[in-house]
């Protein structure tokens, strides 16, 4: 073993200041380099899932729905075109998902490596807003792509269709930042994301206006609609790729409740998380 | 002397009804190596988590670096190192990976981490792993990393909880070098173990802890002193045979302590004492002669041994 070089110790080098205000983009970085391990893996599914579902039932169904809907269309448009904006939303979800509940499970649960960057100077807050800022990175990436597809499949007719790329992106983030929470409270996830999968995520995507507007549902189902990220991510997107029609009063609407929904999930996963930690 | 780098005094912790620490007074004073020894669910990691100013206590005081944990546990933690008794590594990342970023979280340099990764990696003698991904690590090598992990930024304060479980003897010998060389450059270490051959190497000074409590405090040599004979005889009439036996034995020495497999007999001279048992006409099955150790300090003080 050689000699190690001089020691200056933690009282020179370390940087108080700098960890203050970067330290979550360094948690964010941790993630961003793990992601670049399987980058093949996030893209081939960001460019397969847009490609096939916009296939398969944009234009499969598609054909079938716009012969018996005529002239009118639904919404006005053609199939593909009403349901690219919810799956563009959907995929923005999943992959938030993805990039927070499984880090989460992983850093508390699973290999406990929260433990090891909260040993750092580095505080719970900044390991939930670092885990925020990479599924962020991701869905952006993922919701971009998605995008450039439905611009191939000749989805977007609206000169504002751009816009639709930040309204789902929020709605990823939004429901990400929930599922972070959530997932920091679980001791023991089990079957936890097994039933939320069946019975939150599936009635959200079956019932949230995906496959047909929201308005063509009995009553009693139109509250799952209200209260999901991904209704209100869909009208927005409907308006801004094709014109749906939408009041400036709904449209407020709509981003005040994404906004909400991400500002209480961003609270309650760094408050959940500093405690956890703290324990 | 300066004042100590960490002060306890009635450190407590509970779990609901469980007191995991219970009213601990300590002082670390710098550069010295401080031990907690004691057995599994004794308090020690506990008591590590709550230095390492990641765990809040429940009541009590304590300052580490003039500082409160409570108050100031970003500030506090800038200055430790800490190896934790399970290795928390992130697995999604290579050896070298692993190192970079856990300098990044104490703001350090990507120059300086640079040529620290290098010197962190012979020390831990993973040169070749260095992208290999962790999970692909042998238990000795996670061990290894997650200790020169703990030493990427340099830290005032070194706290080893198990350091040596799971390495081989060899690694030991290596690790308990390079320990001895940082308190050497100033280094405060805190080390737990349950291994007493450690605490006697590393520690200057140690606490044995039972149940959330201080049993006893003092330098390795002191506390053999004060609660040990100078060599203990440890004889073996076989398992049937020692519980009957020992009731012969008394009397004949200054304390007697009867295991499960051997009788422990304790004397300032062992040799004599054996002599003495053969002239009474009693022939254990075996015997051995050797030096008082902490674990006779911890019989004495808990009644049982340390690895039960």
């Amino acid at each position: 073993m050689s000699t190690p070089h001089i020691r200056q110790g933690s009282l020179e080098i370390v940087d108080q200041e700098k960890i203050i205000s970067r330290g979550s983009l360094y948690v964010a970085q941790a993630r961003l380099t793990a992601m670049m391990k399987w980058i093949w893996m996030i893209l081939a599914i960001a460019v397969a899932n847009p490609v096939l579902y916009l296939l398969s039932i944009g234009i499969g169904v598609g054909a079938f729905i716009d012969k018996s809907a005529g002239a009118a269309g639904i919404d006005g448009v053609k199939y593909l075109t009403f349901l690219a904006p919810a799956l563009l939303a959907t995929a923005a979800i999943q992959g938030a998902i993805d990039e927070s509940v499984f880090p989460t499970l992983e850093g508390f649960n699973w290999w406990k490596n929260f433990l090891g960057m909260n040993a750092t100077p580095i505080s719970g807050n900044q390991i939930a807003t670092g885990v925020f800022l990479a599924s962020f990175v991701r869905v952006v990436g993922t919701v971009i792509i998605y995008w450039f597809v439905m611009l191939a499949f000749g989805a977007l007719e609206s000169s504002k269709a751009w816009l639709a790329i930040p309204t789902a992106v929020m709605a990823g983030v939004a429901f990400g930042s929930i599922t972070q929470a959530i997932a920091g409270l679980l001791k023991d996830e089990n079957m936890f994301f097994v039933i939320f999968n069946r019975f939150v995520m599936m009635p959200l995507f079956l019932f949230s206006g995906t496959f047909y507007p929201l308005s063509s549902m009995p009553i009693y189902l139109q509250w799952i609609g209200w209260i999901s990220p991904l209704w209100h991510a869909t009208e927005l997107g409907r308006y801004l790729t094709y014109g749906h029609a939408l009041t400036q009063t709904m449209a407020i609407t709509h981003m005040v409740f994404l906004l909400t929904l991400l500002a209480l999930g961003i609270f309650f996963s760094r408050r959940i998380f500093t405690m956890r930690l703290a324990k | 002397m300066s004042s100590p780098l960490i002060t306890a005094r009635g450190l407590t912790k509970k779990f609901d009804e469980f007191v995991a620490v219970d009213e601990i007074d300590f002082d670390v004073a710098r550069g010295e190596s401080f031990g907690l020894l004691g057995p599994n669910g004794a308090g020690k990691s506990t008591t590590m988590r709550i230095i390492g100013a990641t765990s809040q206590r429940t009541s009590g005081d304590l300052t580490i670096l003039g500082m409160d944990p409570e108050k100031f546990g970003p500030q506090i933690r800038a200055h430790l190192g800490v190896v934790p008794q399970q290795d928390n590594l992130d697995m999604n990342l290579s050896v070298s990976e692993n190192l970079y970023i856990y300098g990044r979280y104490f703001g350090l340099s990507r120059k300086f981490l640079k040529t620290k990764i290098e010197e962190l990696l012979e020390f831990a003698q993973l040169q070749e792993k260095r992208n290999a991904k962790v999970e692909s690590l042998s238990g000795g090598m996670k061990r290894r990393l997650t200790i020169a992990r703990g030493l990427v930024s340099e830290p005032e304060i070194l706290m080893l909880d198990e350091p040596t479980t799971g390495l081989d003897p060899q690694a030991r010998h290596i690790l308990w070098d390079r320990l001895f060389r940082l308190k050497e450059q100033g280094v405060t270490l805190v080390i737990t173990t349950h291994f007493m051959d450690e605490a006697e190497q590393l520690c200057d000074r140690l606490v044995v802890m039972d149940k959330g409590k201080i049993m006893a405090e003092g330098s390795p040599a002191q506390l053999i002193k004060d609660y040990s004979t100078k060599e203990v005889l440890e004889i073996r009439f076989g398992s049937e045979r020692n519980s009957e036996m020992a009731d012969q034995l008394r009397g004949m020495c200054d304390r007697i302590e009867e295991l499960p497999d051997r009788i422990l007999l304790y004397s300032e001279d062992g040799e004599a004492l054996l002599e003495k048992i053969y002239s009474a006409g009693l022939h254990p099955k075996t015997s051995l002669v050797r030096r008082s150790s902490l674990e006779d300090v911890f019989l004495r003080l808990t009644g049982r041994t340390l690895v039960d």
